[in-house]
């Protein structure tokens, strides 16, 4: 059985910034990056619009750019990898069976990085009655159609739900000449960035239907139409708000799940409020050796948050073949999300390596004029302002030196919201 | 009266320019980077303009490109209008300039990926 050092799952931006780091510093430089498409990037390589980079390089790229930076990177190291190969099973002693072309194999790694991304939830996640007519698309689905494979998939669109990728397509769209004829959220307010809705909506007069529905998709062959109605709070449709939508084209945006079937079947445990695996600040997993990093372990809205977080668990990955023993468990405090948080990541601190760390978080509601508080043995020990939340936009708290240095680990870490008074 | 979101952070002030006589007055915006922003949003907004054209002889058929600067919002539909007319050959770099000065914006259409001449074997 062939064997590495450290093993990559997955070649998007979680698993190039994880495998340069490992590279960095591994001495045996035995690492293997393995993905599925046929080439390295990822979902970056279909998100052609700019926005990313800005926090990590300073400069506006656009998807495939911010990739190729790392793509270069990792081929001038004459970093190891496979594309066109699916694995299709880890086990918790750290075997990896692959499939390509040329067969089945079995590899062997000391550490694994889990990278896989994230999956989008479909029509079926939010339960639309009506016919299966054709037109019925993911976002990202139309994203790869249109921008990889340059079909025109319509031309009238609806949009259900306002994520990102949602709000991205509607530009997307209206520039190659396809009405997109509103987009329909049933939550209260956005879950997309500020910037996107100004300028993939605004800027093209896209109406962004809050607190609405879609109830009904009508059409046999092909997508006919929509009916939509307005919601109250227990988004129930308020009667008498129905109207038709005359579309041939219906794109779903309603959020990502975290891919970890085969995490699961390496033994690693799922924290069900991110959907991905519970990790320490060495982003290492419940099963020793593995790591998680990137849209695999909670979703993110900035790729560079991606790159950093994976540049962590890279560089653990690698310490981890040379001291196994520091990363034994037992030796872990709970950091816990309270009151209007409604997650954290890493979800434990490893006293091993009491180092500075950053967590995100997600709140989980609008909140205005409010607090975030970090708290341990019943001290403050961090309070910062924030004007505006929203479950949109994650948000990050560091953990430096200082504030690690007047902690109790015997004791919780607990984040939460409180009213600014 | 016209009104303008600031996207600059997740805050999103909604900022008006008010015009009384010869003065331009912008009310709403919660710092000095807003009042800047405004401004330029009122006077000319600008974005940058990313799509695909076709590529020639490539391991891709379609090429990611954008705008080397932002050009002005009322031009993007005319700059789609040329950019679906235009092909290229493989192989292609990243930041090679497919359309110089388009519509004589100043700014360049360039490649935002790399792609290799197509492999027969």
């Amino acid at each position: 059985m062939h064997e590495y050092s450290v093993i990559v799952i997955g070649g998007g931006p979680a698993g190039l910034a994880a495998a340069l780091k490992s590279f960095e510093n591994l001495d045996d430089k035995r690492i293997l990056i393995i993905e599925r498409d046929s080439f390295l990037g990822g979902i970056l390589n279909q998100c052609i619009h700019p926005g990313f980079g800005l926090h990590y390089f300073k400069e506006e790229l656009t998807g495939p750019e911010y990739a190729q930076r790392f793509i270069e990177l990792v081929e001038k190291n004459g970093i190891e990898y496979l594309t066109d190969t699916h694995v299709m099973d880890i086990t918790p002693e750290k075997e990896v069976t692959i499939v390509n072309k040329h067969g089945l194999k079995k590899l062997k790694a000391k550490a694994i990085v889990l990278a896989m991304g994230a999956r989008e939830r479909t029509r079926g996640a939010v339960q639309i009655p009506g016919t299966r007519p054709a037109g019925i698309f993911t976002a990202g689905q139309a994203q790869r159609f249109i921008n990889i494979e340059g079909y025109k998939i319509g031309k009238k669109a609806v949009i259900v739900g306002s994520g990102d990728i949602g709000l991205i397509m509607a530009r997307r769209l209206t520039l190659e000449g396809i009405e997109v004829k509103a987009v329909v959220e049933i939550m209260p307010y956005s879950t997309g960035l500020r910037r996107n809705i100004v300028q993939c909506l605004e800027d093209f007069g896209i109406p962004l239907l809050l607190s609405h529905k879609v109830v009904k998709i009508h059409g046999n062959e092909r997508v006919e139409g929509v009916t939509i109605s307005v919601v109250d709070s227990d988004f129930k449709e308020i009667p008498g708000t129905q109207r038709f939508i005359e579309c041939d084209t219906v794109l779903f945006s309603v959020g990502l799940i975290p891919e970890n079937e085969l995490s699961k079947k390496a033994g690693v445990v799922i924290d069900e409020r991110t959907g991905g695996p519970f990790v320490d600040n060495t982003f290492s997993t419940t099963a020793n050796g593995i790591f998680a990093c990137g849209n695999v372990l909670h979703i993110h809205d900035l790729v560079d948050n991606v790159t950093l977080e994976a540049e962590t668990a890279g560089k653990y990955a690698a310490l981890y073949c040379q001291n196994p023993e520091l990363f034994q468990k037992g030796k872990l405090t709970n950091i816990i999300a309270s009151d209007g948080i409604r997650y954290v990541v890493p979800q434990h601190l490893n006293r091993n390596f009491l180092e500075p760390t950053i967590l995100r978080f997600r709140v989980n509601n609008v909140y205005h004029d409010k607090v975030i508080l970090l708290i341990n043995s019943g001290k403050k020990l961090l309070k910062i302002k924030k004007q505006y939340l929203s479950p949109g936009e994650m948000e990050s708290i560091a953990l430096s030196e200082k504030i690690l240095s007047q902690m109790d680990f015997s004791e919780d870490i607990i984040l939460k919201l409180e009213d600014d008074k | 009266m016209e009104k303008i979101t600031c996207i600059l952070c997740p805050k999103g002030c909604s900022i008006e320019k008010k015009e009384e006589g010869n003065e331009i007055k912008y009310i709403g915006y919660g710092c000095t980077r807003g009042l800047e922003y405004a401004k330029d949003e009122f006077t000319q907004p600008k974005r940058i303009l990313t799509t695909t054209i076709h590529v020639k002889d490539g391991e891709l058929e379609f090429l990611p490109v954008r705008t080397n600067k932002p050009i002005p919002k009322k031009l993007l539909f005319d700059a789609m209008a040329i950019l679906r007319k235009v092909e290229v050959t493989a192989p292609v770099e990243v930041g090679s300039v497919v359309v110089k000065n388009i519509l004589d914006t100043g700014a360049d259409v360039i490649a935002t990926r790399k792609v290799r001449k197509k492999s027969f074997f």
